[in-house]
């Protein structure tokens, strides 16, 4: 496909211009939003993951508390 | 070897935070960003030539650079890789690559966008920029198939920095041999810099920097996340391991207890 080189083109007026722009950008911040909220899902993931190891460790911490607390009851 | 001890600094001697400085960098980003689109639209210039179109310049041509450097230094970091066999390097090297793919997805459809304002078509098969761009791009598309196809930690760890290393020393290659090409339709930027107008230099510049400080953030924010879910499987792992050898009944049948395979991957290392 031969096409002319930029500088022999002209230049497209502002309302013709003007939504090819705001797609280039719209893309960017699309990319950015989208990355973002895949961050949240994984964040929120680890969140979970995090909230059940805590309820594990309480959970064993717990008897033992009950142990030491026997223990030392006289 | 579990992840604390993995990215633990050799010489420190003390746990490497991905996480440290996040918020730093993510404010100078937001601001970066802010005043890039302020120059872009308020200070900026029109182009003669192309008029109001060349401001889709100030985003595609930042984030070409930027995808491209990312992906030399996924190189790099793999070469590092290679010599220290630490994991961190790899981990760093993938997620460069990663981040550099998604940039590039956003070099070609803003390109294609331009390209559609003022060629009329949005692609252009003879352009060499263009299609070696394309190039490296599905090269780059290939790495993480390739990666997650070993199962083998160790192996995947040195096949991926291979591969990173090779398709590292390829981008310049193929930018030299695109820039020697006579026959181009493509305009120039980096050659032609010192010419664009002050006010024009300088939004360049601020853009380049925001979309660097972007491309930085996102590696880093990539990092801590991966970093803390394999410092989250380590503690599991060993939590798991106190409870059977206590002998307590129930230990492993928990929810998310039983290790999934995922989670066999060595920590530190990048999981699919």
């Amino acid at each position: 496909m031969a096409l002319p080189p930029v500088a022999e083109l002209p230049a497209l007026p502002l309302h013709e211009a003007g939504k090819y722009v705001a797609g280039a950008y719209v893309v960017l911040f699309a990319l950015v939003l989208i990355y973002l909220a895949i961050m949240a899902i994984r964040m929120s993931r680890l969140e979970r993951e995090l909230g059940d190891l805590l309820a594990r460790a309480q959970e064993r911490a717990t008897p033992e508390r009950q142990r030491t607390q026997e223990r030392e009851a006289p | 070897m579990d992840a604390a001890a993995q990215t633990r600094e050799p010489s420190a001697g003390k746990v490497r935070l991905y996480g440290s400085g996040l918020r730093a960098l993510s404010i100078s980003t937001v601001l970066a960003m802010a005043i890039a689109l302020g120059l872009v639209f308020f200070y900026a210039p029109l182009e003669a030539e192309q008029g109001f179109l060349q401001k889709i310049f100030y985003v595609h041509v930042p984030l070409a650079i930027v995808a491209l450097c990312g992906f030399v230094a996924g190189g790099l970091m793999a070469i590092q890789h290679l010599r220290t066999r630490e994991d961190r390097w790899d981990m760093r090297s993938y997620v460069a690559i990663h981040m550099s793919l998604i940039f590039a997805v956003g070099t070609l459809i803003t390109g294609s966008i331009w390209a559609k304002g003022s060629w009329g078509h949005w692609w252009v098969w003879s352009e060499p920029t263009l299609v070696s761009f394309l190039i490296v791009f599905l090269l780059y598309a290939t790495y993480q198939p390739l990666r997650f196809a070993i199962e083998d930690p160790e192996r995947q760890a040195r096949y991926a920095s291979v591969f990173a290393i090779v398709a590292g020393a390829f981008v310049p290659l193929n930018f030299i041999a695109v820039r020697l090409s006579s026959a181009y339709l493509h305009p120039r930027v980096l050659g032609s810099t010192s010419n664009l107008p002050p006010q024009m230099a300088l939004t360049f510049a601020v853009s380049l920097l925001a979309i660097a400080l972007l491309y930085a953030t996102l590696c880093k924010y990539e990092l801590t996340v991966k970093h803390t879910r394999a410092q989250l499987r380590a503690l599991r792992r060993s939590l798991l391991a106190q409870e059977s050898e206590l002998g307590r009944p129930g230990a492993g049948q928990r929810r998310g207890a039983a290790p999934s395979p995922r989670a066999t991957v060595a920590s530190g290392r990048p999981a699919a």
